[in-house]
C-alpha cells in the first residue's frame, strides 16, 4: 500500500527534530526505518521533501545524508542563516 | 610575479615528469592574460589562490579543504561535491572550490566542438581546471562558486545536451570502453548498453537511496579496458559461448615471422623470433592448446577467456561468433577488508536490445532490493555479499548455483542445500536407512 504524504512527511520531520540536539545529518536507511517503509516506497516520500525544500541532501562527495533544510554547520558556515 | 610564493610546489617542478604545478601556473597565467576577454565569473586569480592554499597545506601538513556540503543543483542529490577553504580570507580566489562531475558519452567519444563548448563554458564559469578523465570515467571541473551551479547546469543541459554525473550513494556515472565502435574484440554494443541504463537508471543516479556507492561498468571482452572486474560493483564482460574462431593460414604466417605478434605493440624491442609455443600455448592459463605438424587446436571446453592468445595473434584468432556478456559483483577497492575483486554470477547472457537488455535490468533490480532493504550504511555490495554469503545472492536473484559459482571444489563449499531442495528433508528414518548401511 502506498504511503500517504503528508502522515509520513509529519513522521519524519517529528522523528528528525527529536535528534537534532545530536544529529543533523541522517543516513537514507534512517530516514526509511522512521516510516517503517521499503526503500523504494521510502524514497517516493524523500524525494517530494526534498523538491518542497523540507528537506535537503549533504555529501562529503562519497557518501549522501539527509537533514532537516538549514539545520547543521554547514548552513552556517555558508552565512545561510544570517 | 605569483601572488604568493610557492618554493615546496615549485620543487614538485623539478623531477623528469610533467607536473600538474606547471599545468595550474600555465593556466595562472592564461587566466591573467585573459586575451579571449572572457567576463570570468568567478574570481580571475583562482589558480593562484589555488596553488597558494595547496603551498601552505605543505608547510602546515594539514589540509585546509572542509569536508563536505553542497551536493548539486535543485532536485539532484550528486554530480557536485561541495568543497570550501577553511582559509577564505588569505585565499579568496578559492572560497568555494566545488567539484562538477559531467556524465561523459559513453566510450569517451565526443567531438573537439563539443570539448572546446564544455571548456569555454568552465573558464567562463568555473576556474578552467578540468581533470579529463575522473577514474569513475566523468569529465571532472575542478573548481567554482555556489551561485555558478545552477547556471552551468543550465548551459549545460539546454546547449549541450549533456547531464552532470554521480557522486554520493548514488548510481555513479555508468562506463564503458570504447567498444564495438573501434574494437574488433567487442563481444557486445558496450555503448549502446552504457546509454541505455544511464537513461533508464536516472533516478538513481541523481537522487541517493543507496546505502553507498555502487558503480556499473561494460568491457567489450576480457581484455577489460575498463577493469570492470576489479572496481565495478557490477561488472558486465563481453564474453563468448562457442568456439574461438582459428584462421590457420594466419597462424602459420606468425610461425614465419610474417606477421608481428601482438599486433607489432612490443616492436620497440627486438625479442628474437615468434616461438609459438613458449609465447601462446605454454601461457595458456589452462593448457588447453597445442600447436603440433602446423596446426593448432584449442580444447574450448577448458579455455577461461583470458584473451591472451588471441592478443598474441588477432589475425589467426578471433573470440566465436555467439557473443554476450558475463556478469560479476561485487568488486570494490580497499576502504574495508581489503580489494575485492568481482565474483561471477551469470557466466553468460544475451545481450538482447530488442527487448531492451530486460534479462539484464531483472538482475540489477533484484540486486538493488536486496542491498538497499539489507546493506549497512556505507557497505557496498561486495561486503554484503561477504557478510551474507554468495548463496543469499543467489537466492534473491533466483539464480540456481552452478559449477561457476564454486572457486574450488570441496574447499570452500558455500553453496549448501536447504531442507525443502533434499527429497525427504533433513529427518530420515533410521530403520530404513539401517536396513541398507550397517553401524
Amino acid at each position: 500500500m502506498a504511503l500517504d504524504y503528508e502522515e509520513s512527511k509529519q513522521k519524519i520531520i517529528e522523528g528528525l527534530q527529536k535528534k537534532s540536539k545530536t544529529k543533523s545529518k541522517f543516513y537514507f536507511n534512517d530516514l526509511a526505518k522512521i516510516l517503517d517503509a521499503k526503500p523504494r516506497e521510502a524514497k517516493k516520500i524523500v524525494t517530494q521533501m526534498i523538491n518542497e525544500g523540507i528537506l535537503e541532501f549533504w555529501s562529503s562527495g562519497s557518501t549522501s545524508m539527509y537533514g532537516l533544510k538549514g539545520t547543521g554547520k554547514q548552513a552556517g558556515a555558508e552565512h545561510e542563516n544570517e | 610575479m605569483a601572488k604568493h610564493e610557492t618554493p615546496l610546489l615549485d620543487q614538485l617542478e623539478s623531477g623528469p615528469w610533467p607536473s600538474f604545478v606547471s599545468d595550474m601556473k600555465q593556466e595562472a597565467e592564461a587566466r591573467a592574460k585573459n586575451v579571449n576577454n572572457v567576463e570570468y565569473q568567478i574570481p580571475s586569480d583562482v589558480i593562484e589562490d589555488l596553488l597558494g592554499v595547496l603551498e601552505l597545506s605543505y608547510k602546515d601538513g594539514e589540509t585546509h579543504w572542509k569536508h563536505g556540503g553542497i551536493v548539486g543543483v535543485f532536485g539532484y542529490g550528486g554530480g557536485v561535491i561541495g568543497r570550501y577553504c577553511d582559509q577564505p580570507e588569505n585565499f579568496p580566489g578559492v572560497a568555494h572550490f566545488h567539484t562538477m562531475r559531467v556524465n561523459q558519452p559513453s566510450g569517451h567519444f565526443y567531438t573537439t566542438e563539443y570539448l572546446k563548448q564544455l571548456c569555454d563554458l568552465w573558464e567562463f564559469r568555473g576556474s578552467g581546471l578540468t581533470n579529463m578523465h575522473g577514474s569513475t570515467g566523468d569529465i571532472i571541473f575542478l573548481g567554482t562558486f555556489t551561485p555558478q551551479l545552477e547556471e552551468i547546469f543550465y548551459e549545460m543541459t539546454h546547449k549541450y545536451d549533456q547531464d552532470l554525473g554521480g557522486s554520493g550513494s548514488n548510481l555513479r556515472t555508468p562506463s564503458d570502453c570504447i567498444g564495438a565502435a573501434r574494437c574488433e574484440y567487442a563481444c557486445y554494443d558496450t555503448q549502446d548498453l552504457c546509454t541505455h541504463l544511464t537513461l533508464e537508471y536516472q533516478d538513481e543516479l541523481h537522487r541517493p537511496a543507496f546505502p553507498y556507492k555502487f558503480k556499473f561498468k561494460f568491457d567489450g571482452c576480457p581484455n577489460c579496458c575498463v577493469a570492470s572486474i576489479a572496481r565495478a560493483d557490477m561488472s558486465f564482460i563481453g564474453t563468448w559461448k562457442d568456439d574461438i574462431q582459428i584462421d590457420q593460414e594466419a597462424v602459420k604466417g606468425y610461425v614465419n615471422g610474417e606477421f608481428p605478434p601482438n599486433g607489432g605493440a612490443h616492436a620497440g624491442r627486438d625479442w628474437g623470433a615468434f616461438d609459438i609455443q613458449k609465447e601462446v600455448v605454454d601461457r595458456c592459463p589452462t593448457q588447453c592448446m597445442r600447436y603440433e605438424n602446423g596446426k593448432l587446436e584449442i580444447n574450448n571446453r577448458e579455455c577461461t577467456r583470458c584473451m591472451h592468445c588471441i592478443n598474441v595473434m588477432p589475425r589467426a584468432l578471433r573470440p566465436g561468433k555467439q557473443t554476450g556478456c558475463s556478469i560479476l559483483v561485487g568488486a570494490k577497492a580497499p576502504i574495508l577488508d581489503g580489494a575485492q575483486m568481482s565474483s561471477l554470477l551469470l557466466p553468460f547472457v544475451e545481450v538482447n536490445k530488442e527487448n531492451d537488455y530486460q534479462e539484464i535490468k531483472d538482475v540489477i533490480e533484484s540486486i538493488w532490493d536486496w542491498w538497499m532493504e539489507e546493506g549497512k550504511n556505507r557497505e557496498r555490495l561486495g561486503e554484503l555479499m561477504k557478510r551474507q554469503g554468495f548463496q543469499k545472492l543467489l537466492e534473491v536473484t533466483g539464480i540456481d548455483p552452478i559449477p561457476q559459482h564454486v572457486q574450488e571444489p570441496r574447499h570452500n563449499p558455500y553453496i549448501f542445500w536447504k531442507e525443502e531442495e533434499v527429497p525427504g528433508g533433513f529427518d530420515r528414518d533410521i530403520h530404513e536407512f539401517r536396513k541398507h548401511h550397517q553401524r
